[in-house]
């Protein structure tokens, strides 16, 4: 009970009568009755039962071979694309399951027998161990700030400002080399987030047929989907072009379009707002096209095509650019210039 | 030691694995080594395991990592798909896409170690959350263990992270949301959101470099990080020695339980293999992230149902109960709708590993502590530990609140309205409920303490009562039941000193003295049964 | 019942309880809730007639109007053509029910001969497309690999990446396109039901449609494979989050309890 008076001593005054360890007293009906005597197993005093234990055991661990034997003839012997229907999984690749299955069954055996050996045969006599406090003693305190001080002193650290100083100095600059060398990470952004391909005169391709879209193609009601003309699937930048200028096409009964701008960048009813959600850059097209609204699949963002795109609900703050559109001499579906405003997700350049 | 005794260890012969071990003690200790831990003790309670669960499964996504880069090939060269896996002939997408559709069409037995990775890497995070749980109702934060608590809170923290870049190392189109997703939010940072973005993704997004990124922080960076944070949370555990339950003979001086050679090292390293053995299973007869039914990523392509692995599932739900605010002031945008999210996710999950300094403050205690507590009997830290963890499920149910509006046929509008609101009002019911419901439970213990069990006995009375009788508890459960410590609510001190000069009470103490009022003040916890009550009880007066 | 009382000290009693309490509310909602909507109103309308007209006088008019231009019930019908009858009526969506965001999907009344009758009847109101032949719809030359990307781009938004469904606003869904048959899908793209977008044969040829519903077919068919076991819904990780969290960690916790249980004693103390 040293310890415990040691311990105690640090114990904030508020609690010193709260402690339990400060009130043991021989007739405390709550005293601590001690470790219990140990108990024996069935298969500590009954050998046939011990016996039986180590054969379950054995047995266990023979499993185990079975099954990664198992494992390696069936990966021999199974095809890697053939599908099996099984209850109730489905048309599951038999190889898959099988070396699935073996290899569990393979490493639960292990672990199962190991467990159940160390649950009835080993010893299960609880020993206690005492504990140790984490802290130094006061003297091994006292010899550390002593060392420490000493090698200071020599060192000169303290004395000697110019070194101390200049050595800072020395490892504060360094890593900055190290920062400089991240620069070539990625080019600077300057103005690449504020425009797309999109361009005065480029026709709108359509994204299923890949060609020219004519306004009679495109009925009330519709969904489409657009990518400037010139843009090919198989180009280089194709990925990070689309993720800017995808373009969706819907057509509304003109006087059911409530805003005069959209109206007006329409044709005949005709709107093509971007695709790339205001709010963090999702494609957004779940189109009502009774409601006219479209929401944003990633964070709900809803927005009122026949409004401006204004948002109706969700996170997005502002409304999804429209792209201004028009009719050409072959009788397409042009842009009259690019997005008057950044697509995609705001940032802070974007004002 | 004398020469005689050298030569009679000499002319003994060792055998083969002795000498083995004096080589190996010869050059690394480790004898000294084995004294202190060969027969260390643990105590045994299913609880203490959940830890091993994350340990396991930690070494099980190494593992199956290992043989994934012998196969996934971290690049996004466009190539057209002509393996095996019919829907996709012909389809353009990128290398990492294609070599994940090989991992899981064309090697054999690829898929069930793409299955297992990942089913083990939802699982170590599960359980580094249930570890966490345990650790924080128990009580084990407290001194000394403080700093183990942060290691493994980073742990968890990392462990989102990492698990955040492999999902997305396959580039499928479910992945690519939740990176376009990442990137959008990288935008809303005010100044410099731009510039993070062009360097990470090495100019517009998506660009052709994010993957080649990824992979090296996720299988070298972080994992490096993570596993060094591991070996120091081991250590840790071994220096600190296990804690355990207040029971007959354990004291917080002491560990009961049983040695680590042979026991725990047949239970421990048995329990790896069951750990891996029903991983194996789960992955063998489930699938997840079917990649090759989601289509390669473009950025002008969605599915429904976009949401990311469960553990990013909190800072999703943030970002979807979010209002869109922005401001526009002077030609620059405010992504407050984005940003303000991004702002909360660090304080939601600080809340919680910042918790064992402020209980520490208030209580002002600085003794080790090595017994467990029961968490009825710390109402308030309890009551708080299950606001945040209601507050963090909200979030993560909020996260997927399109899923639960089609399947339990409700309005994707009304719960995220709902999300709003539980986000304010859920963890202050909780956290009252929580607090009332644990004085309650404490005054049944002392109800049990002072009157006995209830055996389900009627007797009647001469005069014809019926009463309950009710059995005395033995020794070791009236221990139990009262051997938690109480704190007193601390007080301001004397505002006077001995000299009669006037103290100035500073504010910071004041709030300690309100808050230490608030967790152990009259109301806020029942009062333990004392020796003298149980005695004047037992005695015969007042039972009832 | 002396057992019972006996045991209800038990530490498990708290256990048994609960789940006899999660069953019993379970039950009950799956008693109540689902039921009362179901019960479609079949018998007055069995009574239809053999005659378009007749039969959308009846089960028709009161909400679409006599002559099917429509209400503050119901919208016009002219112009939608046979196609759009064919799939509102085949797919069971109407005659509705009651008023709501989105007419479910629900037991089909007419025959479809009878089906076939009103097509031409609201058909004859004005032109639209009409419903599709089987020819149209077969999937003997399309290519699933096409269809997949047309239905990554067109479709998946709204129905998810196999067609498993999912969330609009407001309690709206897009119906999951498991079980459906080629004809109602391609109606669908071709007329654009309810909430739908139409993808008409002009932005959408015919081909396309064909693609789309192979690969709807190939991915969420009865023969779809999925060759990684259980396919818990195809709805991603939500379900594969529960899965994870309920089963994973349940299995693997179930065995913690085992590995630091007490063996049992020769002799109760």
């Amino acid at each position: 009970m040293s310890s415990q008076e040691e311990i105690s001593k640090e114990n904030p005054p508020s609690e010193q009568d709260a402690a339990h360890g400060a009130v043991v007293t021989a007739d405390d009906p709550f005293a601590d009755p001690g470790l219990p005597a140990h108990q024996p197993r069935k298969q500590d005093i009954d050998e046939r039962s011990a016996k039986r234990s180590e054969r379950m055991v054995a047995i266990l661990f023979m499993v185990s071979m079975l099954a990664t034997v198992a494992f390696i003839a069936s990966f021999v012997a199974f095809p890697v694309d053939k599908n099996v229907f099984v209850f109730p999984l489905g048309h599951v690749s038999i190889l898959h399951l099988s070396l699935g299955v073996t290899l569990a069954v393979a490493l639960f055996c292990i672990g199962a027998g190991a467990v159940h050996w160390a649950r009835t045969l080993m010893s299960d006599v609880e020993v206690a161990d005492e504990r140790h406090p984490i802290e130094a003693p006061p003297e091994v305190k006292q010899k550390v700030l002593a060392d420490f001080a000493a090698g200071a002193a020599e060192s000169g650290f303290g004395r000697r400002k110019l070194l101390r100083n200049t050595m800072f100095g020395a490892l504060a600059l360094v890593p900055l080399s190290g920062v400089v060398l991240l620069r070539d990470l990625g080019p600077l952004p300057e103005k690449k987030l504020r425009s797309t391909l999109w361009a005065k005169g480029k026709q709108l391709i359509n994204m299923n047929t890949h060609e020219p879209l004519r306004p009679e193609d495109v009925v009330v009601g519709s969904l489409t989907f657009a990518m400037p003309e010139g843009l090919s699937e198989h180009d280089e930048n194709f990925q990070s072009e689309i993720a800017k200028a995808a373009l969706m096409i819907i057509r509304i009964q003109p006087d059911e379009i409530k805003d005069k701008r959209e109206l007006e960048w329409s044709h005949q009813g005709i709107v093509a707002f971007s695709k790339i959600c205001t709010h963090v850059g999702c494609p957004i097209s779940l189109y009502e096209q009774q409601t006219h609204h479209a929401l944003c699949p990633c964070h709900q963002s809803t927005f009122d095509l026949s409004d401006g795109a204004r948002v109706i609900f969700g996170p997005a703050g502002h409304a999804l650019p429209q792209l201004r559109i028009g009719v050409n001499a072959d009788g397409n579906l042009e842009a009259l210039g690019d997005f008057d405003e950044p697509v995609g997700p705001a940032f802070w350049e974007r004002g | 030691m004398s020469t005689t005794t050298a030569t009679d260890e000499k002319s003994r012969k060792a055998p083969a694995g002795e000498r083995v071990a004096d080589w190996a003690d010869g050059r690394l200790g480790i004898y000294s080594l084995a004294k202190a831990n060969m027969r260390k003790i643990f105590p045994d309670h299913w609880s203490f395991m959940l830890g091993e669960i994350c340990l396991y499964s930690f070494i099980i996504i190494i593992l199956t990592g290992v043989y994934l880069t012998l196969f996934f090939h971290p690049s996004m060269n466009e190539v057209e798909y002509h393996g095996s896996y019919i829907p996709m002939q012909g389809v353009l997408m990128s290398e990492a896409y294609a070599s994940t559709l090989d991992i899981s069409f064309d090697i054999r037995g690829g898929l069930l170690i793409r299955q297992i990775h990942h089913w083990a890497a939802l699982i170590f995070l599960a359980a580094m959350m249930v570890h966490m749980m345990r650790v924080f109702f128990t009580g084990a934060f407290r001194k000394p263990r403080e700093i183990n608590w942060l290691f493994g809170f980073l742990l968890f923290v990392l462990g989102m992270f990492t698990g955040f870049t492999g999902y997305s190392l396959p580039d499928d189109l479910l992945s690519g949301t939740g990176v376009r997703f990442t990137q959008g939010a990288i935008l809303s940072v005010p100044i410099v959101g731009t510039y993070i973005s062009m360097f990470l993704f090495g100019g517009e997004f998506p660009g052709g470099d994010f993957v080649a990124r990824f992979y090296s922080v996720h299988i070298l960076l972080l994992p490096g990080i993570m596993l060094g944070l591991v070996v120091a949370h081991l250590i840790l555990v071994f220096y600190h020695k296990h804690t355990q339950f207040a029971g007959p003979g354990r004291t917080n001086n002491n560990v009961v339980g049983m040695p680590l050679l042979p026991i725990y090292m047949a239970k421990a390293g048995g329990f790896f293999f069951l750990v891996f053995g029903l991983i194996t299973l789960v992955a063998a007869i489930a699938t997840i992230n079917p990649i090759w039914a989601l289509g390669p990523y473009r950025p002008d392509q969605v599915s429904t149902g976009a949401q990311p692995d469960w553990y990013m599932g909190m800072p999703e739900g943030l970002v979807r109960a979010m209002p869109g605010w922005e401001i526009n002031v002077a030609g620059h945008t405010l992504v407050l709708g984005v940003f303000i999210p991004l702002m909360i996710l660090p304080l939601v999950l600080g809340a919680i590993a910042v918790y064992p300094f402020i209980e520490s403050w208030v209580t002002g205690d600085k003794r080790e502590h090595h017994i467990l507590d029961r968490p009825r009997n710390v109402p308030t830290r309890t009551a708080f530990g299950v606001a945040w963890l209601v507050w963090y499920f909200v979030l993560l149910a909020g996260g997927g609140n399109d899923i639960w509006a089609t399947h339990f046929h409700l309005s994707i509008n009304t719960i995220t309205w709902f999300v709003r609101i539980a986000f304010f009002v859920a963890p202050v019911v909780a956290f009252i409920v929580t607090k009332r419901i644990c004085i309650g439970l404490q005054r049944r213990d002392a109800e049990k303490v002072l009157h006995g069990r209830e055996s389900g006995l009627i007797k009647r009375l001469p005069h014809g009562e019926f009463i309950e009788v009710h059995a005395p508890l033995d020794p070791v459960a009236l221990h139990k039941l009262t051997a938690h410590e109480q704190y007193a609510p601390a007080e301001i001190g004397p505002t006077v000193d001995e000299n009669g000069v006037e103290r100035k009470v500073s504010p910071v103490e004041k709030l300690r003295v309100k808050l230490s009022k608030g967790y152990y003040g009259p109301g806020n916890q029942l009062p333990k049964p004392t020796a003298e009550e149980y005695k004047e009880i037992q005695s015969g007066h007042g039972h009832h | 019942m002396k057992k019972l009382s006996a045991r209800r000290r038990h530490p498990l009693a708290a256990v048994v309880v609960l789940l006899f309490a999660l069953a019993a509310t379970g039950g009950l909602y799956t008693a109540f809730a689902p039921a009362g909507k179901a019960q479609a109103d079949v018998a007055s309308q069995s009574l239809a007639i053999d005659e378009g007209k007749k039969l959308y006088s009846v089960g028709c008019a009161s909400c679409h109007g006599t002559g099917g231009q429509g209400t503050s019930d119901g919208p016009s019908l002219v112009g939608v053509g046979s196609a759009a009858v064919d799939f509102q009526v085949g797919t069971g969506r109407m005659p509705a029910q009651q008023p709501g965001p989105q007419m479910p999907k629900k037991k089909v009344i007419y025959s479809q001969k009878q089906i076939d009758q009103l097509a031409a009847y609201v058909a004859s109101l004005g032109a639209g497309p009409i419903t599709p032949t089987e020819e149209q719809y077969s999937t003997s030359d399309a290519s699933v690999a096409s269809g997949g990307e047309l239905f990554r781009t067109n479709c998946a938004q709204c129905h998810n990446f196999t067609g498993k469904g999912g969330a609009l606003t407001h309690g709206k869904t897009a119906p999951s396109l498991e079980g459906v048959d080629p004809k109602h899908i391609y109606e669908a793209m071709q007329t654009g039901p309810q909430n739908m977008p139409s993808f008409p044969d002009t932005t959408m040829p015919e081909q396309q449609k064909k693609d789309i519903i192979a690969y709807v077919k190939a991915v969420n068919g009865d023969d779809t494979e999925s060759p990684g076991g259980l396919e818990l819904g195809g709805l991603g990780p939500v379900s594969e989050g529960l899965f994870a969290w309920i089963f994973g960690l349940g299995v693997l916790i179930a065995a913690a309890v085992w590995v630091a249980a007490h063996t049992a004693k020769a002799k109760k103390s």
